[in-house]
């Protein structure tokens, strides 16, 4: 018991060493220059992972702007406060729903295709082709696609919190009676860059996440059909704890620092 | 004396000196061993086939030889140099001088057989678009695919991949190609061809081959010198004729591909069960 408990444990150092080692390695070919085909991959990747992905971004953002002001009118009714809504709704969709919600349709939309594409790569020698061609797979493959999602990730954001403050909008103003200038005067007041900003560094942190776990998973996967199908699983799940993890480290981390650098403003929801 | 069109790199070292030396190679994966201790001198421009049953670690053996695969024991040495200890990136330097040809190609499938082939002068030379263009061009005529330039690898038939990953693991003038199973998988009329194509790279370009195959017929026309492994070990090495008249039973019974006693009475005896009333 004991010794499969410090296997496991083994096992598990292992793999993260292995994933910083992978990251690193990233970075460092980031910094080194990728070459002209990495930058030309990059391209395509952006509009594979950025435009392919705004519908649906869209369409959730919208969704759960929607949901939100639905959720959130009875409360603020009950303290007559209902003009007010565009606040809550706004700040909860820029700071946490906007990115939270893209990072995981994206780990779903891309996540699984970029584990399952170099993946199969990997089984059918693909990766060991290019290592042979004296090509390192992290610059030619991983560099491309964990810069495509990092970048395209907060401009992906930004539909999503667009449509998201439209569809609370909608329901609020059209189905719930709020006033429209109330509701875009409060939501404007709410919100400042910093926090807006909070939203967009998340988001970066979430794409980058994604990105490497995806592309170490398909690097690392087991072989044949069942191998491949296995990472994919593994890294939708990982990307999906790892997305929540991050965003409540990042949240205490970026409130702190606002309450260091505007320390007489109090908490950011006051 | 060298005929000055030669550019392969092969031209540069003597014919008969060490080019790859495996030394008491180990390889171990979990609990299998797949390299037991195989010790080998590859010599320049000779044409090596290493044969053996399927699952004896001759695929591991070539992939130790780019250092795809490192030892768990035993030296690896390129030129004299000792190259298993390498990292990545020192690694990338000797890799560049081999050209391999996987089993099943290994072509990317995201691009077109003009990309494929010309991915590794994009990489690592500095060639204009219309010198690349010319040598896809003249390494598709190679391997008598010259026109297919735009097909995906999809649209080909397994011949035609192989045919174009051997054009496009000679794309940068390799010292040395390694073939994984080069004609598995192809019918008898497209063996043959892959087998000229080897042998034409062999005599025109000057490159030492590395030939992993079990199909005796393409074995017995390439090679120069034959190696035989059996359970991660090299049982025979020799020259074809040599191989033909070895006396050991193993050897044999796989030039001649024949099963041992117990494997077919195994069987029989598996079938008669099948059938036996219960």
């Amino acid at each position: 018991m004991v010794a499969k408990l410090g296997e496991l444990g083994l096992f598990c150092l292992e793999s993260v060493g292995q994933y910083v080692r992978f990251v690193l390695a990233i970075f460092s070919w980031t910094v080194r220059g990728p070459g002209a085909f990495a930058r030309r991959q990059m391209l395509i990747q952006m509009y594979e992972i950025g435009v392919m992905s705004i519908p649906v971004v869209m369409i959730t953002g919208a969704f759960i702007g929607a949901v939100l002001a639905i959720e959130a009118y009875p409360q603020f009714q009950a303290i007559g406060m209902e003009s007010r809504i565009g606040s809550i709704i706004n700040v909860s969709v820029v700071k946490q729903i906007g990115p939270v919600l893209t990072a995981v349709m994206l780990a779903g939309r891309v996540g699984g295709a970029l584990t399952a594409e170099l993946g199969t790569m990997r089984v059918t020698e693909q990766i060991d082709a290019l290592r042979a061609m004296a090509s390192d797979p992290v610059r030619v493959l991983a560099v491309p696609r964990f810069l495509a999602c990092m970048l395209m990730m907060p401009a992906l954001t930004v539909f999503s919190d667009a449509m998201g403050m439209f569809g609370g909008w909608y329901i609020s103003v059209h189905m719930l009676g709020v006033n429209s200038y109330d509701y875009w005067e409060y939501s404007r007041s709410a919100l400042d860059l910093y926090t807006i900003n909070i939203g967009f560094i998340k988001a970066i942190f979430f794409g980058g996440a994604i990105a490497s776990i995806a592309c170490y998973k398909g690097f690392n996967c087991g072989s044949g059909a069942q191998g491949v199908g296995r990472a994919c699983t593994e890294a939708f799940v990982l990307s999906f704890v790892i997305i929540l993890v991050t965003n409540f480290f990042l949240a205490m981390l970026l409130n702190t620092l606002y309450m260091i650098i505007w320390p007489n403003s109090g908490s950011i929801f006051g | 004396m060298e005929s000055p069109e030669v550019t392969a790199m092969g031209a540069l070292c003597p014919p008969g000196s060490t080019v790859i030396r495996l030394k008491e190679l180990y390889k171990a994966f979990d609990n299998l061993v797949v390299l037991d201790g195989v010790s080998l001198d590859i010599r320049a421009r000779e044409c090596l086939v290493v044969m053996g049953p399927s699952g004896t670690g001759k695929s591991v053996l070539l992939k130790h030889i780019v250092g795809l695969l490192k030892p768990d024991r035993g030296e690896v040495y390129f030129h004299g140099q000792r190259i298993d200890r390498f990292n990545e990136r020192e690694l990338e330097a000797i890799r560049i001088r081999f050209g391999v040809l996987f089993q099943g190609g290994a072509l990317f499938d995201s691009m077109n057989v003009f990309d494929n082939i010309a991915f590794p002068m994009r990489e690592h030379t500095d060639h204009s678009a219309s010198a690349i263009r010319d040598i896809v061009s003249q390494k598709l005529a190679m391997v008598g695919l010259d026109g297919a330039q735009d097909k995906m690898p999809g649209e080909l038939s397994g011949g035609m991949r192989k045919r174009v990953a051997l054009a496009r693991a000679i794309a940068l003038d390799p010292e040395v190609v390694l073939y994984d199973e080069p004609t598995t998988g192809l019918d008898p009329i497209r063996s043959d061809v892959i087998n000229e194509l080897i042998l034409k790279l062999n005599d025109e370009l000057h490159v030492t081959s590395v030939v992993v195959t079990h199909d005796m017929t393409s074995a017995f026309k390439v090679a120069d010198r034959m190696v035989m492994l059996n359970n991660g070990k090299v049982v025979a090495d020799g020259k074809p004729d040599e191989i033909r008249a070895c006396k050991l039973e193993e050897v044999c019974r796989f030039v001649q591909g024949k099963a041992t006693a117990e494997e077919l009475l195994a069987i029989r005896q598996a079938k008669r069960n099948d059938t036996a009333p219960e």
